[in-house]
């Protein structure tokens, strides 16, 4: 059987199904979320080696910049659709991807702070691995205005797309900063990210956040996309007839009539 | 050629040089972005004089010395090679700071070669184990190394 792969990729098949799904992954979100951090608060060690209770931050702080990281790989893909295919949506989902990711981003540095703070003594330090992430919030903060500073639609993006491209290369330099193979060379303030040696309940409790983080970036791309195809296909006539629409349009007409008896 | 595979090239194309750019800036961070210097460096001469630097390495066992009168704290710092500096601060020290881990300061060495820190900041490892845990895995695997371990550590404090 031949899958036709193009058809979801109509903004007219994507909309109802991203709606259909929407719940569900709100649903597996709230519930991984909760799950992770009840098990990360209750049923781990209160004093690990040399930290204390605030190692818990762990939770999110891990979550959240693994999150970021992947949100960035996973708008660069759609970016790189839309440039090969010339598909809409594709590009509808990369810019709705981006909101999330840098949400993510901003977590991410946040809760690093405060952990930060408490242990190493200092919120921020320009070292290689939180320099490399804050450029790339500024990278997400980049293509987002690009974006919307261009009035094109498929211009702008076209350049974000491209712009996106360029900015894969810090994924990895993230990565590699604190992880090389000889640590003398990278020396950082920041850890090694390695799961080598964490123990199993912190791990359960790590590795459950991040699928519910992951399950809400889900939910939220989504409901953003919806958006954004309502925003830009608002002159079909698809848009025009589903339901919530013509009931809006309804509405605002009647309301216009009343101010204009009123008047 | 299809215009759809044109494109399809010129994004692969994109992507080659992008890895490439991001591998060339992995080496040249490991060479030249030197986030901080190890003591061996210090007294190798290595880092000019009055300038602010980060100074990396261990606490040495034992060497940290608070005074009864002021905040000011003094300890040696070392690295794998044995080469020692005393750094002293009158900052508070972070929760995580203890001797025989990793800390990271920064400040300027002084002409009485003492390296006088502005800052000083705790790092700690990717280990996340439970105190207990922790101890019976160092005991399994390395009971001498516990042992002299427990037996330096004598806290000097006055």
């Amino acid at each position: 059987m031949k899958i036709n792969w193009f058809k979801y990729s109509a903004p007219m098949s994507f909309y109802p199904l991203a709606g259909k799904l929407i719940p569900l992954f709100w649903i597996a979100a709230i519930m991984l979320i909760l799950g992770g951090l009840y098990w990360g608060f209750f049923k781990t060690a209160d004093i690990l080696n040399d930290q204390k209770q605030y190692y818990r931050i762990i939770y999110v702080h891990v979550a959240s910049a693994w999150m970021a990281m992947w949100l960035y790989a996973v708008m660069v893909f759609w970016a790189m659709l839309g440039l090969i295919f010339n598909t809409r949506l594709s590009y509808m989902l990369a810019s709705a991807t981006a909101v999330t990711g840098t949400v993510m981003t901003i977590i991410a540095l946040a809760t690093g702070a405060i952990w930060g703070k408490t242990s190493w003594g200092t919120y921020w330090d320009w070292d290689p691995k939180l320099t490399t992430f804050l450029i790339l919030l500024f990278v997400y903060i980049g293509y987002i205005a690009l974006q919307s500073a261009i009035d094109d639609v498929r211009r702008s993006d076209k350049a974000s797309a491209l712009l996106a491209l360029v900015g894969l290369a810090l994924v990895p330099i993230i990565y590699y900063a604190v992880n090389c193979p000889d640590p003398t060379q990278c020396a950082s303030l920041h850890q090694e990210s390695s799961l080598k040696r964490v123990e199993s309940n912190i791990l359960i409790g790590m590795l459950v956040t991040t699928l519910g983080f992951w399950m809400y970036s889900f939910a939220t791309t989504l409901m953003r996309a919806r958006i954004i195809v309502l925003e830009r296909e608002r002159s079909t006539t698809w848009v025009s007839n589903l339901p919530e629409i013509s009931l809006a349009e309804t509405s605002n007409s009647k309301i216009e009539a009343r101010t204009e008896t009123r008047s | 050629m299809k215009p759809r595979t044109k494109r399809l090239f010129f994004v692969l194309l994109a992507l080659c040089c992008v890895g490439a750019a991001s591998a060339l800036i992995g080496k040249a961070m490991k060479g030249n972005l030197a986030y901080l210097h190890t003591p061996e460096e210090v007294l190798g001469g290595e880092v000019p004089k009055g300038q602010v630097f980060r100074l990396g390495g261990l606490v040495k066992e034992g060497s940290l010395k608070r005074s009864a009168t002021e905040l000011e704290a003094r300890f040696i710092v070392r690295d794998n090679r044995n080469h020692e500096i005393t750094v002293v601060t009158t900052k508070i020290l972070p929760d995580l700071f203890s001797e025989g881990k990793s800390q990271v300061s920064r400040g300027k060495m002084g002409d009485d070669g003492l390296f006088y820190a502005e800052e000083v900041l705790a790092k700690h490892d990717a280990e996340y184990m439970p105190k207990e845990l922790s101890d019976t895995l160092n005991k399994e695997h390395a009971p001498a190394k516990a042992n002299s371990v427990k037996e330096t550590k004598t806290k000097g404090t006055y």
